[in-house]
């Protein structure tokens, strides 16, 4: 692996994000570099979409900066930051039908000028990423005729399609049966050894223990843990995070953190 | 599918499959309007056959066929497929604004505060020109009014610029009901030709067919775009359409078709619901297509229908804006059985 000089993909200096009136979030410092993988926990209504969303640069933050590999947003040429970081936002309903393949295809937008048509490298690109995601043969499907879990896998693929250096993920796992959330999990593990960084907002604390480099514990309040995964997930602070006792559990080289 | 495979790998080089199908599409439809207005500029009281009408239309001979299509249909004809493709248009671009297949150009309230003008000036005994002008003016009026209430707070959600042009057009509604209520028994018939859209009365058809190219050419390239927002405001942002720009483009664009549409022939309905809809089930929802494709569909619609108007009970006229639903509706309806989706 070659020495990476380069700055880290994503960093927060001293944010504070807050809904309405309300800081959901004060004095946040994070940097994420290529290779790891932040799992952002919390409960419901701690601001995890909202800070996720802060980090793509979509909402303005009430105090602090966010740095996307070095620069604030502004700094950017207008667009150029959608092939740095990709977001995959909670699942909204579909208003008019659309194929799987063109629904993919949307990833490869940021990279076509005003008049340019999809290519077929762009083609090419989706359709690799559809396979990726256990989509193969799906590709002129209408995307109201799949499944829950089909639909997430394929906003992944959409996603993968887009080829960021920074992919923040909100609920990545929402649908998805036990063999795919292992598999999308391993995928965007194997992005991260490639020397992507990855965000993602998870609510399976056991699936974070095993894939995180890195935890953001927000207890909703205001306050926040942010360290290395092993020394954020212990009993006390999930405990005290998530408002309900849990019980750590020894299963070889791993813990497990189940609900007292 | 069973061949779905073959159609996601286009057969080496040259234009990807899709490209070279809109052109197709594209292509066909201008044959189609070019039917149209044939049909439309031939059929009449006074039938004048396809071989006389490039010499009738040039003029020279001074007979009264040429007479009749120059200053008679081929305005008319014109007004109708400029208008047709307009009030397309705008619906398409509404659909995708409001992201509710649900809406159409009028939903904002914009006909209804055409109406309003247009039966006052009505009332008020005024010529063609200053109906128009009642009308036009009504219309942006009706506009503003939507665009201010909703935006009250800064923000506008597609809920409540929606709710908002609701209730516009419902008190427009009221308004307008009260007029006819009141308004002498002479002009009643008027009015309601106004209110259900007729072409017979559009001498300055110009200004219409000039808007439709210059705002089908503004909003074709943010059509890519526009797939975006379609999809949601967050996923376009998320990909770097700047949404707010775009919206309020989209928004003062489709308002203006609008408004232009009604002017030149009323309120004619369901063009601009159900073209984009029948173009859509069609051909899919690549606003790089639809938009052209459904422009050019809503043309040749009221184009036609609009000369089936004048000639089915001739000497009797319809008002054309029955027609495009009696013929637009059960078309709908049959495309929408075939595609269950």
């Amino acid at each position: 692996m070659k020495m990476d000089v380069r700055p880290p993909v994503l960093a927060a200096e001293q944010l504070t994000v807050h809904v309405g009136r309300r800081d959901v979030l004060r004095e946040l410092n994070i940097t994420v570099q290529p290779g790891d993988t932040l799992v952002i926990l919390g409960r419901n209504g701690a601001g995890k979409t909202t800070l996720l969303h802060t980090l793509a640069g979509l909402r303005d933050a009430a105090r602090g900066v966010v740095l996307l590999s070095g620069q604030p947003y502004a700094a950017w040429p207008r667009g150029h930051e959608a092939c740095l970081r990709g977001l995959l936002a909670q699942s909204q309903p579909d208003f008019f039908s659309a194929t799987v393949l063109e629904t993919a295809l949307v990833g490869r937008h940021p990279y076509l000028g005003r008049w340019d048509w999809e290519s077929p490298e762009d083609e090419a690109i989706a359709l690799a990423a559809l396979a990726s995601m256990g989509l193969e043969g799906f590709a002129e499907r209408q995307v109201p005729t799949l499944s829950g879990g089909e639909r997430q896998r394929l906003a992944i693929a959409a996603l993968l399609a887009q080829r960021p250096r920074l992919y923040l993920l909100d609920e990545p796992l929402a649908h998805l049966d036990l063999h795919h959330q292992v598999a999308v999990l391993d995928h965007f593990g194997a992005l991260a050894a490639e020397g992507a960084g990855v965000v993602m907002v998870l609510h399976d604390i056991n699936l974070a223990a095993r894939y995180a480099s890195h935890v953001l514990l927000l207890d909703g309040a205001g306050g926040h843990v942010f360290g290395a995964a092993h020394d954020v997930l212990t009993t006390e602070r999930l405990s005290s995070a998530f408002g309900h006792p849990l019980r750590a559990v020894a299963d070889g080289a791993q813990t497990l953190f189940i609900p007292a | 599918m069973a061949h779905g495979h073959s159609a996601t790998h286009p057969a080496g080089g040259g234009m990807p499959v899709q490209r070279r199908r809109a052109l197709q599409v594209l292509a066909g439809l201008v044959l189609a309007a070019l039917a149209a207005f044939v049909w439309s500029l031939t059929a009449g009281a006074l039938p004048v056959g396809p071989g006389d009408l490039l010499g009738a239309l040039q003029g020279g001979d001074g007979s009264m066929e040429a007479d009749i299509i120059r200053s008679l249909r081929l305005p008319r004809a014109v007004a109708a497929f400029a208008c047709g493709g307009l009030l397309a248009l705008a619906g398409a671009l509404m659909q995708v604004l409001l992201r509710n297949p649900l809406a159409d150009p009028y939903v904002l309230g914009i006909s209804g505060g055409a109406a309003v003008g247009a039966l006052g000036a009505i009332v008020a005994g005024a010529t063609s020109g200053w109906i128009d002008g009642g009308a036009f003016i009504g219309a942006l009026g009706a506009t503003l009014l939507v665009f201010g209430l909703a935006r009250g707070d800064g923000s506008w959600t597609q809920t409540r610029l929606l709710l908002t042009g609701v209730i516009v057009a419902a008190g427009c509604g009221a308004a307008v009901a009260l007029m006819l209520s009141l308004a002498p028994e002479g002009r009643v018939k008027g009015m309601l030709f106004w209110l259900m859209g007729d072409a017979s009365g559009a001498t300055r058809p110009w200004p219409a067919l000039g808007l439709l190219v210059v705002g089908l050419a503004s909003v074709l390239p943010f059509a890519r775009e526009l797939n975006l927002l379609a999809r949601g405001e967050i996923t376009a942002r998320a990909l770097g359409v700047r949404v707010t720009r775009l919206r309020g483009l989209v928004y003062g664009l489709g308002s203006l078709l609008t408004a232009v549409a009604v002017t030149t022939v009323g309120s004619v309905g369901f063009v601009g619901l159900i073209v984009p809809h029948l173009v859509r089930l069609a051909i899919g929802n690549d606003q790089r297509l639809l938009l052209p494709a459904a422009t050019l569909a809503g043309g040749v619609l009221l184009c036609a229908a609009d000369t089936a108007a004048r000639t089915v009970v001739a000497p009797i006229q319809l008002p054309v804006g029955v027609l495009t639903a009696l013929i637009g509706v059960p078309v709908f309806l049959f495309l929408l059985a075939r595609h269950p989706r």
